[in-house]
């Protein structure tokens, strides 16, 4: 029923002589003979990384230069070829962002293992981690390629922040602080 | 100068041009590699090679960066490298073969040139006498007997190498050399049927072939490749198998020989094998320009002598043999070096030709056709004279 009998028409002359072939496949190789090049020479000329890029794994701060990881180690725990290792770490009381309670105090990602899946940007609660535009890696040494807290902050940098969630929870509780107690 | 140069012996002469010659094909046929890598990458939407920057050289203004982008230095790098590289022999090939291979390959890619006139220049008379090394009656003869030499150097690779995939690549060339080789030489035959018209001398010389291109009239200045489109045809298409170039490659098919002949090949040995190839591409673009697209007559119905009989106005100078002689060698080139892209062109366009098609299309299609084409040439130009 469902099988559709495809007409194989005999080749014409023209076709059997390759020819119209041939000069057809010529132009096409003159086309890009004569085109710009698609490729850049590499380490003078970047190419342009598109948004959206994943590239090394970093960890970003807000504009007001929290760091925004709370280490609650979900991308730890995610991650498939265990390339993060977090140890937590507390907020001291004095600190601007004491309400945040917790930040990690190391961080490490092992870009000897990452596979710049992605999994650790999509699971983490607070758009802490970042695959970004790096997408050259390299090193002498294999400890070279552990980034730790402070070289993915410096790769991180600041991403704009749409939401200031612990921010808006500190004004609620405060609010409520006020109000409730009447 | 000039005049010491006419003073001394004929043969001391002769062995300079010979070597002049050799000095301009041998890396000639280097800087074909080099093009032939950047053909394929602009053909592949790269910049191709152009990295090496030679500490020095590299930094001389404008020149350097230019060098440097077409990829010079890295012809010059290629070249050192091929020529201090270790050579190894291995250890079960039949030595004294395995090293008079690649010289056979040599020696007939840089002779044949002997026979092919690279320009012209005027003499008092106005007379067009060619510049060559060798003017000599049996002229296209001379080029196929030498040039098909060249298949032994192949089959004495394959079979000293002593090892399976080298063998079949020679067997394979042989076997192509020599089906192509048939159709060739009768694709030519019509024009040499053409030019040795009843009553006049008769001669194979490529010379009088340029001539005949560079007569007056519509008919006189007609290129050949217009009058005989089909024998043009067949003998390009001979000439790529000829040279083994794609999409007749399948004598050294890397993907399912190795490397063919020159599997066991490395380091020098193995560069003189591609310079004796791309040699054979030369003189074959060569023969086939002169045979069919005019020679060194810049353009189909405007032959040399008119040419620089337009550029007489511009002084006395432009009637000097040595400015006609060089403007004519440029024209030559320049047509060589356009055939020779042409065969580049082709070559990252087309796929390899299976051998069994290979065998067909020689002793199936283009022997049947080259044949009734010389039949009916022969009619014709019966019925003509
Ligand atoms: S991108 Fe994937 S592999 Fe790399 S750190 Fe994140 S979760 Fe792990
Ligand atoms: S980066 Fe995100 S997911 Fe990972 S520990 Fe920090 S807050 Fe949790």
């Amino acid at each position: 029923m469902s099988v559709i009998k495809v007409p194989r028409k005999p080749l014409t002359f023209a076709e059997r002589t390759y020819i119209p072939q041939i000069v057809s496949g010529m132009m096409t190789t003159l086309k890009h003979i004569v085109a710009k090049p698609l490729t850049v020479n590499y380490p003078e000329e970047r190419p342009e990384i598109p948004a959206g890029y994943r590239g090394v794994p970093t960890l970003v701060r807000d504009p007001n230069g929290r760091e925004k990881c709370v280490s609650c180690q979900l991308c730890e725990f995610v991650c498939p070829p265990k390339a993060i290792r977090i140890t937590p770490g507390e907020i001291p009381a004095d600190s601007p962002a004491a309400h945040v309670e917790k930040a990690p105090k190391e961080f490490e990602i092992n870009m000897l293992r990452c596979i710049y899946c992605g999994l650790c940007q999509e699971v983490c609660p607070e758009e802490a981690i970042w695959l970004q535009n790096v997408f050259s890696v390299s090193g002498y040494e294999r400890g070279e390629f552990i980034n730790n807290k402070q070289k993915l902050y410096e790769l991180g940098g600041t991403l704009p922040d749409a939401h200031y969630k612990w921010d808006k929870k500190k004004a609620a509780a405060e609010e409520a602080a006020l109000h409730g107690q009447h | 100068m000039l005049d010491f140069y006419f003073s001394l012996p004929l043969i001391v002469r002769l062995i300079i041009q010979g070597l002049a010659v050799i000095a301009v094909l041998f890396p000639l046929g280097a800087a074909c590699s080099m093009a032939e890598r950047k053909v394929a990458a602009w053909a592949q939407d790269r910049p191709g090679p152009n990295r090496a920057r030679p500490w020095g050289l590299g930094r001389i203004p404008i020149i350097g960066p230019i060098l440097g982008r077409f990829g010079i230095f890295n012809l010059m790098a290629d070249g050192g490298k091929l020529l201090f590289k270790e050579d190894i022999v291995p250890g079960h090939v039949n030595k004294f073969y395995f090293v008079i291979a690649p010289i056979v390959a040599m020696t007939p890619a840089l002779s044949t040139i002997a026979f092919v006139p690279f320009g012209a220049y005027l003499d008092g008379a106005g007379r067009v006498l060619p510049v060559m090394l060798a003017d000599v009656d049996i002229g296209i003869l001379g080029v196929f007997a030498l040039a098909s030499l060249g298949v032994y150097s192949l089959i004495l690779a394959g079979w000293a190498s002593n090892s399976k995939y080298p063998f079949l690549g020679a067997i394979r060339a042989s076997a192509q050399l020599i089906s192509y080789e048939l159709s060739m030489t009768l694709a030519v035959v019509p024009v040499l049927l053409w030019i040795n018209a009843p009553g006049t001398p008769g001669t194979l010389s490529l010379v009088r072939v340029v001539e005949f291109q560079s007569q007056s009239g519509f008919w006189g200045g007609a290129w050949f490749v217009f009058v005989m489109p089909l024998s043009a045809f067949i003998f390009l298409v001979a000439l790529f198998a000829e040279t083994n170039r794609q999409p007749f490659d399948m004598p050294e098919s890397e993907a399912d020989l190795v490397g063919g002949f020159h599997t066991e090949y490395g380091s020098y040995k193995w560069s003189l094998f591609f310079v004796a190839e791309y040699g054979h591409m030369i003189v074959g673009s060569a023969l086939f320009i002169l045979l069919f697209c005019g020679g060194w007559n810049p353009l189909p119905w405007l032959p040399l002598s008119t040419f620089v009989g337009w550029l007489a106005p511009l002084g006395a100078w432009t009637a000097h043999p040595l400015f006609v002689g060089i403007l004519s060698i440029c024209i030559f080139l320049g047509k060589v070096i356009f055939s020779i892209f042409f065969f580049m062109w082709v070559r990252w366009t087309l796929p390899r030709f299976r051998y069994d098609q290979v065998m067909r299309i020689g002793w199936q299609r283009l022997l049947p056709l080259s044949i009734a084409n010389l039949i009916i040439y022969t009619i014709a130009i019966a019925l003509l004279n």
